[in-house]
């Protein structure tokens, strides 16, 4: 596996090091001098002094052979030229740009980027999540955003206890996958019924999630 | 002169503050946008659009300068990246007839010139003319 970073942060230096422990071929770009060598120095990884969207750097850090590409500056309009240049000049088979604006993940999208992710929306989304539920101990997110795994636990307060699973008014795209009840984990059928402090593990799109929370806890805020 | 158009000039450097006053002049509605309020010392006294400071790599920020309709916008930032993406955010996402951008570096502008993007690459234009001087 041959990667490319584009970037001087933490987050380049980490995960350098991490690729190269991981015996992959990896080359940063950065154009800072000092910077430059400090990282040549601490990741065992090459490390190209340049613009990552100068044609002839990325050329000299063998983008025709790369597998991957990450944009990390903290610039939108370089991550997203980079990761442009890098499909459309050199073939680059996967890019991936770092957004700071969140409307910009979109975009990205839109423009060709693979994958763009905001770090400022994955903070806010969290803040949100954890400030929203006190009974919502975990969230997952997978396939980008598209499916949410969510582990509720029932109070004496849910409208949900005492009732059987089909009861429950979950909307189409939601299943409860599995219940823990006293640290023993129960597959669900239909007739099982909810009890005060089960943990029930919830599978729902993000559209429906509110509404199935309601439906579990009795409120949202 | 025929109906007047919406114009968006991105950067008011040396070259953005030319154009904006002399279109302003030919009676089209401008709009110029820079980071900097300094820089529109660049605009003549008798510049008739608007200002706008932001950062054009925003969204919001295009939004507010009625980017929706727009007729041209002509991205000339010292920044070739910058310019590229306001281009193609103008062109792909809010569908402004009429985009160009300026590219210093001709190998960049190559790789844009076949994606819908107008370019022009004044380091292109001044080599072709100091050749011309040899020949």
């Amino acid at each position: 596996m041959r990667v490319i970073l584009i970037g001087g942060s933490k987050t380049v230096y980490f995960l350098a090091r991490g690729f190269v422990q991981r015996r992959y071929h990896v080359t940063i770009i950065n154009r800072d001098p000092v910077r430059s060598r400090e990282l040549a120095q601490t990741t065992k990884a090459t490390v190209v002094l340049g613009e990552g969207t100068d044609i002839n750097r990325l050329e000299e850090a063998g983008a025709r052979q790369a597998d991957i590409l990450l944009a990390l500056t903290s610039k939108d309009q370089d991550n997203l030229i980079a990761c442009q240049i890098a499909q459309r000049k050199f073939g680059i088979p996967r890019t991936i740009a770092l957004v700071n604006d969140p409307e910009n993940e979109a975009v990205f999208k839109q423009l060709g980027v693979q994958m763009a992710f905001s770090a400022t929306r994955i903070i806010a989304s969290i803040i949100e999540q954890e400030t929203d539920f006190d009974d919502i101990t975990n969230m997952m997110s997978l396939a980008q955003g598209r499916v949410n795994i969510i582990d509720v636990r029932l109070d004496k307060d849910s409208p949900a206890i005492g009732k059987t699973l089909t009861e429950l008014e979950l909307t189409d795209n939601a299943l409860i996958a599995c219940i823990i009840r006293n640290n023993v984990m129960i597959v669900p059928r239909g007739l099982t019924r909810l009890e005060v402090n089960d943990h029930l593990l919830l599978i729902s799109d993000p559209q429906h999630q509110k509404q199935n929370l309601i439906v579990l806890t009795g409120h949202y805020t | 002169m025929a109906q007047s158009k919406h114009i968006i000039v991105v950067g008011c450097g040396r070259l953005g503050g030319l154009l904006a006053t002399r279109l302003s002049h030919s009676g089209h509605k401008i709009v110029v946008i820079d980071k900097r309020e300094a820089a529109f010392d660049k605009l003549s006294a008798d510049f008739s659009g608007f200002r706008f400071v932001g950062d054009v790599t925003e969204l919001s920020i295009l939004r507010q300068a009625d980017i929706e309709h727009a007729d041209y916008l002509f991205a000339v930032t010292t920044l070739d990246n910058t310019n590229l993406m306001v281009a193609q955010v103008a062109r792909h996402i809010f569908h402004v007839p009429h985009v160009v951008a300026r590219v210093f570096d001709p190998l960049r502008e190559a790789v844009y010139c076949d994606f819908g993007i107008q370019t022009i690459s004044p380091t292109k234009l001044a080599l072709e003319n100091f050749m011309s001087c040899v020949l």
